[in-house]
């Protein structure tokens, strides 16, 4: 009880301050199955974002995350409730969104740099300023001796750092990123946690980030948010008042780190085993 | 216990990896070799045991030809000319009406295949069209476009279109339902207006689609234009294979399928060509070696 007053707070939802980034209120959806039923993704769902706040979000696996971020791109409406970006209801895909894809999702037939380009040229940016920045942006994700590659020629770190550059090179103001490091070992995840940290510190954007990763999450985040097997709501929400800049490679031995995760996890794990009992039920 | 200095032992090492490469390149050149020496023996043995054959009458030269009787028919054509006028004049027209028709099916294909497969609603709608009209034997679409369209180039081509257009649609109708939903959901929210995603994503993911059909479908144009001579026609490729049928001409039959198949060959090595160059992106088998 004393830590969490300490360090991972534990807050009860609120409504939204209006100049939040994103607030998600009270949203249900639900998916028609391809059998013609009515699937609930997830319910009663209440989740706000302050402008340069990094948000995480854990939970099971199908709880609904991955949905969650679509809807504040606006690729999927809520059923019932609404979804408000920089204050405004999600009508079309914002400018100020950047996205980074759970699954690879560079062009395979461009190289690294009409890759990076891709972003500001589907804008409308003349030609010769995108490929600048796009040079700048493959040269701060350490890449610039790659930028005639193609992705197949990459290795799999090396394709979300071309990732993280297309994405960020639009400069998002709201920064979405679904697992993006899920995929790769504990040197690489931990060199690109740190360079994302750098990142966004430089932006300012808000980010809400996906994981299965809990250490991850309370690593990165200012806030967790914790969901439920599915369908999908908050359970919990933690402000994790870790002093920042964070050093991914050491911040794993802090001690406050430590009771944190331990905190969370407890609150996490009857939410996974659920979700795992249920998964084996239905034979997913 | 000698130190072996790291120097000397570099430079060996570096002098062996050269030796090595040098091994495997020769191992491949030989490999190489071993295989077009294999495929001229295979060759020669078949056209030996043909002539052979024919020669000592275990083949009847009148129904099945024979390597020379062949040769002296196209050398006769090559130097004489046909009944219907030179041979090149016939390889011309067959050709013309061939790549007519297989540009305007694979355009049209192509066209088809995007406009349905990014349209819901239009492809459930003509859906059960395109495979009812798939489902006519396009042949006979021969003699109805013959009776519509007269002797001249547009029957053959008319043809050539229909049997290219489905294979040629079907492809990219495919190639762009297949199209990965991540990377259009990317495209969007990078900023991509519903024009930009189809010329940046849709088209470049269906072209491998569309390419494998594009090598098919030039055989079946060529099918298409002969198929339209034999039915009816004043030159070509097919009406020569025709006439050849009614004087019971067996060398001219051969004859005039080994000219169709060196031009089905040689058009088959250019649509190659042109893929490699479209499609370099696409990673090489690991498997990948010189045939
Ligand atoms: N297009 C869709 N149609 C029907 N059901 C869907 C669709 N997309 C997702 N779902 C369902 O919604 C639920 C939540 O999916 P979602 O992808 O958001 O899970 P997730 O939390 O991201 O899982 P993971 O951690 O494995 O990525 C799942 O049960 C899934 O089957
Ligand atoms: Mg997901």
């Amino acid at each position: 009880m004393q830590l969490q007053t300490m360090a991972a707070e534990k807050l009860s939802p609120a409504a939204a301050p209006a100049d939040a980034a994103i607030a998600i209120d009270d949203v249900t959806l639900r998916f028609v199955t391809p059998d013609g039923h009515m699937m609930t993704a997830i319910r009663d769902f209440t989740m706000t974002v302050a402008r340069g706040e990094f948000a995480c979000v854990v939970g099971p696996t199908g709880c609904g995350k991955s949905t969650t971020l679509n809807l504040v791109t606006g690729l999927l409406r809520p059923t019932t409730g609404n979804v408000r970006v920089m204050g405004n209801p999600v009508t079309e895909i914002s400018r100020d969104i950047g996205f980074v894809f759970q699954a690879d999702a560079l062009f395979p037939w461009r190289s690294v740099i009409d890759n990076v380009a891709a972003g500001p040229l589907y804008r409308g940016t003349p030609k010769a300023q995108a490929y600048d920045r796009a040079r700048d942006w493959i040269a701060r994700v350490g890449l610039a001796r790659f930028e005639k590659h193609y992705p197949h020629q990459l290795s799999g770190g090396m394709r979300k750092r071309v990732a993280l550059a297309q994405t960020f090179i639009n400069q998002p103001k709201i920064l979405l990123m679904d697992e993006p490091f899920s995929a790769l070992d504990m040197q690489t995840r931990t060199a690109m946690q740190d360079e994302l940290l750098g990142l966004w510190s430089e932006l300012k954007s808000s980010v809400v980030f996906v994981t299965h990763d809990l250490e991850e999450a309370v690593a990165l985040a200012d806030k967790v948010y914790v969901l439920t097997a599915g369908p999908g709501t908050v359970k919990s929400v933690y402000r994790i008042d870790l002093p920042r800049p964070r050093v991914m490679a050491d911040i794993r031995y802090d001690p406050k780190f430590i009771e944190i995760a331990k905190v969370i996890w407890n609150d996490l794990r009857e939410e996974v085993q659920l979700g795992q009992s249920r998964g084996l039920q239905t034979g997913h | 216990m000698t130190a072996i200095s790291p120097a000397s032992h570099q430079a060996a090492r570096a002098t062996s990896i050269v030796a090595a490469e040098a091994r495997a390149r020769a191992r491949l050149r030989r490999r190489h070799a071993l295989v077009i020496g294999l495929r001229l023996a295979i060759l020669i043995v078949f056209l030996a045991l043909w002539e052979l054959g024919a020669d000592h009458g275990v083949i009847d030269p009148f129904f099945f030809s024979s390597p020379s009787g062949i040769w002296e028919q196209i050398w006769s054509w090559v130097t004489e000319g046909t009944s219907q006028g030179p041979l090149w004049l016939q390889i011309y027209v067959t050709l013309e009406e061939t790549f007519l028709g297989f540009a305007i099916g694979a355009v049209g294909g192509i066209a088809a295949g995007i406009i349905l497969g990014r349209n819901k609603l239009l492809a459930d709608v003509f859906s059960i069209y395109i495979k009812i009209a798939n489902s006519v034997p396009r042949v006979v679409l021969g003699s109805v476009f013959i009776i519509a369209l007269g002797l001249g180039m547009a029957s053959k081509v008319a043809l050539a279109v229909v049997m290219v257009f489905f294979v040629v649609f079907a492809n990219a109708f495919q190639g762009v339902r297949e199209a990965d939903r991540a990377m259009i959901a990317n495209a969007q929210i990078l900023g991509a207006s519903p024009y930009q995603i189809t010329t940046t994503v849709i088209i470049p993911s269906a072209m491998s689609w569309i390419l494998a059909s594009l090598h098919v479908s030039f055989g079946f144009a060529l099918v298409g234009a002969v198929v339209g001579e034999f039915l009816g026609a004043k030159q070509g490729m097919g009406l020569l294979i025709s006439t050849a049928q009614g004087a019971f001409n067996a060398n001219g039959v051969f004859a005039a399928m080994i000219i169709l198949a060196v031009m089905a060959l040689v058009v088959e090595f250019i649509i190659t060509r042109f893929e490699n160059y479209v499609v370099k992106w696409r990673p090489a088998p690991f498997n990948e070696q010189g045939t």
